[in-house]
C-alpha cells in the first residue's frame, strides 16, 4: 500500500514509477507468504519427505516479476524520451504547456 | 410489391434520379414531376382499393419484440397521402418556376430533400404502428432542414438549429417517451380502431400521455412548441408551401388525428373527458396565434402564424372526441391545405416579380397581377372557411361536432372569434391589392412567370371545385367506422 | 480442417503473437502491412469459426494437454465467442486502415507499428479465450504494454506524457487484478475460473474473498475506463495515431468489461452483486453519473477526438447500466451495446482519422466544410451519429432499447426515460460537428484541399458503415447471440 500511496502522492515521474515497483512488489509478497505450507519444505520430490509447499505461487510470481521488470523498463523509457521533448519530469510542469487537460 | 411500399420507394427513386439528372435540369425537373405523377397514380390505386374494402396490411422489418416497421392502410392515411402527393405534383411545377426565376443556388439539392420528404410523408400516412410512425416523423424532419437551411447565411443557420432543435428535442424527449410508456402499458403499439389503451391506464394519467403525444408532435405547431415556424420561414416560398401544406405540419396533425383515434380510441376519449384540457389548450393556440398573425407585417410570418391557429382547429376538432368532429378535422386537413398552399403560392410571386415582402408594399397589386391575387382570394377564402371553397366544410363539421359536446358554448364562442380574426388578417391584403392604389406606380412588374400562374390557379380551382363535390372524400372518411 | 479445428480456441490468439514476431524481423513496410493484416483477418477467421460452434457447446482446449483445472485451459463459450469476433475484427479493419500517410508513425518504424498492434491483438484475444485466472493477467499485460508503445508512437510530444499516464494507471489496475486473484487463489487453491465458480460458492461471502473481489473489481474498472476511474481515457485516445486509437475504441475497455461481467456474473453470481455491498444502486449511480459527466464534458471539446474519447465514457455509462440492471434484457443490451459501441466509435475513429490523413486537422473549428470536401466520409459520420443517437436502423438503437426494456422491467421508468433524454446529448455534440462540417461559416482552411481518403482507409471505413447499418436492420444474428451470453451469465449465477 506504501508503493501505491507514493505513485499517487509524488509528482515526480522517476519517483512514481520507484512506487510502482515497490506496489508491486508486495503482491508478490502476497503470493509467495500463502505458499509456504507449515513444516513444509522445498516442493522437489524426495523420498525423505511428505508434506511440500506450494511451487505454484512461484512460478505466479516468477511471471509477475518478468512482467514488473518490462512494465519498468517501459515507463523508463518512456521518462527518458519525454524529458528530452519537455525538459523535465515533474509532472506539475506539464500542465500549462501544450494541449493539457 | 404492395403498393403502400411502392409509394415509399417511387419518391426515393425519384430523388436518386434528380441526384444522377443533376447535369441536365430539364431532365432533372422532368425526373420530378414523373415521380411525383408517378405516387399519384400508386395512390390513386391505393384509394382504389380502399373504396374496394381490400386492406393492405404489410410488415417489412421486425427490429425486435413489439418493434417492427408495418404499414396498413386506412381511410385517413389514403386522403393525406392524397394530398400530399397531389400537391407535390402542383407544387414541383410552381417549384420550376420560383427556382429558375429567382436562381436559387444548388437545386439539385432542393429537388432531392423535396422528394426524399415526400417518401417519409407516405411513410407517416402508411404507418401501420407508433414505432414505423416515428421513424417516418424523425425522416421528415432529418430530410426538411436541408431545404430550411438552404441559404446558407448565418441567419439560415440560425434559424436551421431553431427547427432541428424543436423537432428534435420534443420528438426525443417527449414523444419517443409517449410511445415507450404506451409501449409498457399496452404492451403493443399497432393501430387499432378501438384504441389499445382500453383498461389500461387512468383518466390522469391517460391526460398526461395525451399531453406527452401532443406537445411532443411539435410538427402540429401547438403552442407553445411552435417557435419552429416562423423560424422556418427563412426558407424559399416552395419550401413554406412544403412545409405548411404539403408535408410536415400536415404530417404533425395527422399523426395526432391517428394517434388519437387509433392509440387512445374516440369512445374511451369521449367517456373518460381526459382531453377536455386539449380542447383549452388547442383554443387558446388558436386565437392566441391569430392574434399574432394580425399584428405581423411580413407577409410569410403572417401565414406562419395563420397556420398555427388553423392547426389548432384541427387538434381542437379531434379533442371533441365526436365522430363527426374527427371528420371535420380531416376536412379541415384538406381545406387549410390547399388554401395555405394558394396563399404561399401568392406570397412566393409577389416576391418574385416584385421582391416585396411585407403587406404594406401590397398596395394596388391586383391590378398588376389579377391571376395570382384573384386566387388569393380564393385561397384566403378557403382559409377563414367561407363558403364556396373546401375550407367551410371542414369549420361546418367542427361546428357540428362542437354542438354535440358538453362545452358547446366555449368552442363556438371561439370558432366565431376565430373566424373573425382570420378574417381580420387576411381580408385587408386582399382589400388594399385590388382597391388601393399603387404606392410606386412607376414599377414595371407584371404578372408571375406561367409555370408559377398554371400552379396557383389550378389549386384555386380544385379548392372550389372540391365544396361542390365533398361528397367524395366524405364517403372516403366515413369508411372508418367510428 | 478437422484437424484444425480443435485448436481454434488457441490458434485465434497465437496467429497474431507469431505474425508479431515474424514482423520484427521485416523491414518492408508493404510486406509488413499485408502480413499483419492477413494474420489478423486468420485470427478472425477463428473467431467466427468458434462464434458460430459454441451455439450449444462450449469449446475447452487444455493447453499442453495439461488438464483443467491444474493446467491452463482456454474455454470459449457463448460470451466469449462473441467478444473475440468484435476484438479480431476491428483489429483487422485496424491494421487494413494504417496507411502510409498516417503520417503519425514514422516510415523508418512502420513494423515495429505492425508488432505492437498484433501483441495487443494477442493479449486482448487471450484475455478473452482463457479460463485461467493468471493466464489472463499476463495476456492483460501483454496488451497493456504493447498500447502503452502504441500510444507513445504518436506525433505530438503530448502521446509521451498520455503514455507514461496510462502505463501508471493500467499498472495499478492490473497489480490490483492480481491482489483480488491472489485472495481468491489463497481462498480457494484454484485459479481456473470454471473451477473457482465451483468453489468460491459456499465461501463468498468471507472476508478475504470480499477483499479479493473489492480489488478485482477495482482494477478492472480502471482498465475498463469506468467513470470515475476514467482519467486515462481522453488523452490517451486524443494522442494515439489513429488506427491505434480506432483499435483501442473498439475493444481494450471492452475487454476488461468483460472479464468484470464475467467475474461478477459468471464467477460470483448475480445474487452476490445485488446483495454485497450495496453494487447495484452504486453501479447505477455511476453509470449515469458517467453518462452525463461524458456527454457534457464531450460538448465542449474543440478538438473531434477528444470529443469522440468523452463519447466513449458516456457510452460505457450505457452498458454498465445495462448490466447492473442484471436481468435478461438488461445484460443482452449491455452486450449488443458492447458490440455496437465497438463498431460505432471505431468507425468514428477512422472518419477522424480520413479528415486528419486529407483535411489536415482534427479540430472541429479547422474542419469547416468538410462534408463538401469529403462527402463520403462525413456521410458516415452521420450515420454513426444515428447509431450513437440510438436511431432506430442502426446497431446503436438496438443495445439502448433492450436497456431501457431492462429499466421497465425492473420498475424503473425514470431510468428510461433518461437513457432516451441522454441521448439528446448526444445528439448536441454530434450534430455541432455535423453542421460545421455542412454549413460553415467560415471554411477557408479546408477550401483548397480534396480528395478522398486512400482505397484502405475507404474500404475499413465503409465495411464498419456498413456493419453499423446491417446489424441495426437484420437484428437476429447479434441479439440472438447476446441473448445467449446473457442467459448463460445469469444461468450460471442462479446456483
Amino acid at each position: 500500500m506504501m508503493g501505491f500511496y507514493i505513485v499517487l502522492a509524488h509528482s515526480n515521474m522517476i519517483k512514481k514509477l520507484i512506487g510502482l515497483g515497490i506496489f508491486q512488489t508486495s503482491v508478490y509478497f502476497l503470493y509467495i507468504v500463502p505458499g509456504k505450507i507449515v513444516g513444509g519444505t522445498a516442493p522437489i520430490i524426495s523420498s525423505d519427505y511428505q508434506v511440500y509447499s506450494n511451487p505454484l505461487p512461484h512460478v505466479l510470481i516468477l511471471t509477475a516479476i518478468v512482467v514488473g521488470v518490462a512494465t519498468l523498463a517501459l515507463g523508463l523509457a518512456l521518462v527518458v524520451r519525454i524529458n528530452e521533448a519537455y525538459g523535465t519530469t515533474e509532472e506539475d510542469d506539464f500542465s500549462g504547456r501544450d494541449e493539457w487537460h | 410489391m404492395d403498393e403502400a411500399i411502392l409509394s415509399l420507394v417511387i419518391p426515393l427513386v425519384g430523388a436518386l434520379a434528380i441526384l444522377c439528372l443533376s447535369p441536365w435540369p430539364n431532365l432533372r425537373e422532368g425526373a420530378t414531376l414523373l415521380s411525383a405523377c408517378a405516387l399519384v397514380a400508386v395512390v390513386g390505386m391505393i384509394l382504389r382499393d380502399t373504396l374496394n374494402g381490400q386492406v393492405h396490411d404489410v410488415m417489412l422489418l421486425h427490429f425486435a419484440p413489439g418493434l417492427s416497421l408495418a404499414f396498413k392502410v386506412e381511410p385517413f392515411g389514403v386522403m393525406f397521402s392524397l394530398l400530399a402527393s397531389g400537391l407535390w405534383v402542383i407544387n414541383s411545377i410552381y417549384s420550376i418556376g420560383y427556382v429558375r426565376c429567382n436562381a436559387l443556388p444548388r437545386q439539385t439539392s432542393f429537388y432531392l430533400w423535396f422528394a426524399v420528404s415526400l417518401s417519409a410523408t407516405m411513410g407517416i400516412a402508411f404507418a401501420g404502428n407508433l414505432f414505423t410512425l416515428f421513424l417516418f416523423y424523425e425522416m421528415l424532419t432529418l430530410s426538411t432542414y436541408p431545404l430550411v437551411v438552404q441559404g446558407k447565411t448565418n441567419s439560415d443557420k440560425a434559424a436551421g438549429r431553431v427547427y432541428l432543435g424543436v423537432l428534435l428535442g420534443t420528438s426525443i424527449s417527449l414523444f419517443l417517451v409517449a410511445i415507450l410508456w404506451t409501449w409498457t402499458i399496452a404492451g403493443t403499439l399497432d393501430f387499432q380502431l378501438e384504441g389499445i389503451l382500453r383498461n389500461k391506464i387512468g383518466p390522469g394519467m391517460m391526460g398526461m400521455l395525451l399531453a406527452l403525444f401532443t406537445f411532443g408532435i411539435a410538427k402540429a405547431a401547438l403552442m407553445p412548441v411552435h417557435r419552429w415556424l416562423p423560424a422556418a420561414m427563412v426558407a424559399p416560398a416552395p419550401v413554406s408551401a412544403l412545409l405548411h401544406a404539403v408535408a410536415v405540419v400536415k404530417a404533425g396533425v395527422f399523426s395526432i388525428v391517428k394517434i388519437l383515434v387509433y392509440i387512445f380510441g374516440i369512445d374511451l376519449l369521449a367517456q373518460t373527458n381526459s382531453d377536455n384540457w386539449l380542447i383549452y389548450a388547442a383554443a387558446f393556440s388558436v386565437i392566441a396565434s391569430a392574434v399574432i398573425a394580425l399584428r405581423q407585417d411580413d407577409l410569410k410570418r403572417r401565414l406562419a402564424y395563420s397556420t398555427v391557429s388553423q392547426l389548432g382547429y384541427i387538434i381542437l376538432a379531434v379533442a371533441l372526441a365526436h365522430p363527426i368532429a374527427v371528420i371535420g378535422a380531416m376536412f379541415q386537413i384538406l381545406g387549410h391545405a390547399l388554401g395555405k398552399i394558394i396563399l404561399f403560392f401568392a406570397a412566393g410571386s409577389i416576391y418574385t416579380v416584385s421582391g416585396f415582402t411585407k403587406i404594406s408594399q401590397l398596395d394596388g397589386i391586383g391590378r398588376r397581377m389579377p391571376w395570382t391575387m384573384a386566387a388569393f382570394t380564393v385561397g384566403a377564402m378557403c382559409v377563414i372557411g367561407l363558403p364556396g371553397t373546401i375550407g367551410f366544410w371542414g369549420k361546418w363539421y367542427l361546428l357540428q361536432g362542437a354542438a354535440l359536446s358538453t362545452q358547446q358554448l366555449f368552442v363556438i364562442g371561439v370558432l366565431l372569434t376565430s373566424t373573425l380574426v382570420s378574417a381580420a388578417y387576411l381580408i385587408p391584403i386582399v382589400y388594399v391589392a385590388f382597391f388601393k392604389s399603387e404606392l410606386s406606380p412607376a414599377s414595371s412588374y407584371g404578372e408571375a412567370p406561367w409555370p408559377m400562374v398554371v400552379a396557383i390557379t389550378v389549386t384555386a380551382a380544385v379548392a372550389v371545385l372540391l365544396f361542390f363535390v365533398a361528397a367524395w372524400p366524405y364517403q372516403l372518411l366515413s369508411l372508418l367506422k367510428l | 480442417m478437422a484437424l484444425i479445428t480443435p485448436h481454434f480456441p488457441l490458434l485465434c490468439v497465437v496467429i497474431p503473437l507469431f505474425g508479431a514476431l515474424v514482423c520484427a524481423v521485416i523491414r518492408n513496410n508493404r510486406t509488413a502491412w499485408l502480413l499483419a493484416v492477413c494474420s489478423a483477418l486468420c485470427s478472425f477467421l477463428c473467431a467466427v469459426f468458434l462464434f458460430i460452434h459454441t451455439k450449444d457447446y462450449v469449446a475447452s482446449y487444455a493447453i499442453g494437454g495439461w488438464q483443467p483445472p491444474l493446467g491452463i485451459e482456454y474455454r470459449i463459450d457463448n460470451f466469449n465467442a462473441y467478444i473475440l469476433v468484435l476484438i479480431s475484427g476491428v483489429g483487422s479493419l485496424s491494421l487494413l486502415y494504417t496507411h502510409d500517410t498516417i503520417i503519425e508513425v514514422s516510415l523508418h518504424n512502420r513494423p515495429w507499428f505492425f508488432v505492437m498492434v498484433l501483441l495487443c491483438l494477442t493479449g486482448l484475444m487471450g484475455m478473452t479465450a482463457t479460463g485461467d485466472a493468471f493466464n489472463l493477467f499476463v495476456f492483460m499485460e501483454i496488451a497493456s504494454l504493447s498500447s502503452y508503445v502504441l500510444i507513445a508512437s504518436g506525433k505530438k510530444r503530448e502521446a509521451l506524457v498520455a503514455a507514461y499516464q496510462y502505463l501508471i494507471a493500467g499498472t495499478i489496475g492490473a497489480t490490483f487484478y492480481i491482489i483480488g486473484i491472489g485472495f481468491l487463489y489463497i481462498s480457494t487453491g484454484t485459479l481456473n475460473i470454471a473451477d473457482l465458480t465451483s468453489r468460491l460458492a459456499s465461501i463468498k461471502t468471507t472476508a478475504p474473498v470480499l477483499t479479493g473481489v473489492g480489488f478485482l473489481i477495482v482494477g478492472l474498472s480502471i482498465k475498463a475506463a469506468i467513470f470515475p476511474l476514467h482519467a486515462w481515457l481522453p488523452n490517451a485516445y486524443r494522442f494515439a495515431p489513429v488506427p491505434a486509437s480506432a483499435f483501442f475504441s473498439g475493444t481494450a475497455t471492452k475487454v476488461a468489461l468483460y472479464i468484470l461481467l464475467r467475474f461478477i456474473f459468471g464467477v460470483l453470481g448475480v445474487q452476490f452483486f445485488l446483495g454485497a455491498f450495496g453494487l447495484y444502486e452504486v453501479t447505477i449511480t455511476l453509470s449515469l453519473g458517467a453518462i452525463l459527466f461524458g456527454s457534457i464534458i464531450a460538448l465542449f471539446q474543440k478538438n473531434l477526438r477528444r470529443m469522440l474519447a468523452y463519447s466513449s465514457i458516456a457510452q460505457m455509462g450505457y452498458i454498465t447500466l445495462g448490466a447492473a440492471l442484471a436481468n435478461e434484457n438488461g445484460l443482452t443490451g449491455a452486450l449488443i451495446h458492447i458490440i455496437g459501441h465497438g463498431l460505432t466509435k471505431a468507425g468514428l475513429f477512422f472518419v477522424a482519422g480520413n479528415l486528419l490523413a486529407r483535411l489536415g486537422s482534427d479540430n472541429i473549428t479547422d474542419l469547416a466544410g468538410a462534408g463538401r470536401r469529403m462527402p463520403w466520409t462525413v456521410g458516415s459520420f452521420i450515420i454513426f451519429s444515428f447509431s450513437m443517437l440510438g436511431l432506430p436502423g442502426t446497431v446503436g438503437f438496438l443495445g439502448k432499447w433492450y436497456i431501457a426494456l431492462a429499466a421497465i422491467e425492473r420498475g424503473s421508468l425514470w431510468l428510461a426515460i433518461i437513457v432516451i433524454l441522454t441521448s439528446l446529448m448526444t445528439l448536441l455534440y454530434m450534430g455541432r460537428f455535423i453542421e460545421t462540417a455542412y454549413f460553415p461559416s467560415n471554411d477557408e482552411k479546408t477550401k483548397s484541399l480534396a480528395g478522398s481518403a486512400p482505397w484502405n482507409m475507404g474500404l475499413s471505413l465503409a465495411v464498419l458503415t456498413g456493419l453499423c447499418l446491417w446489424l441495426g436492420i437484420d437484428t437476429a444474428i447479434l441479439t440472438d447471440k447476446a441473448r445467449a451470453a446473457a442467459l448463460f451469465l445469469l444461468g450460471t449465477s442462479l446456483q
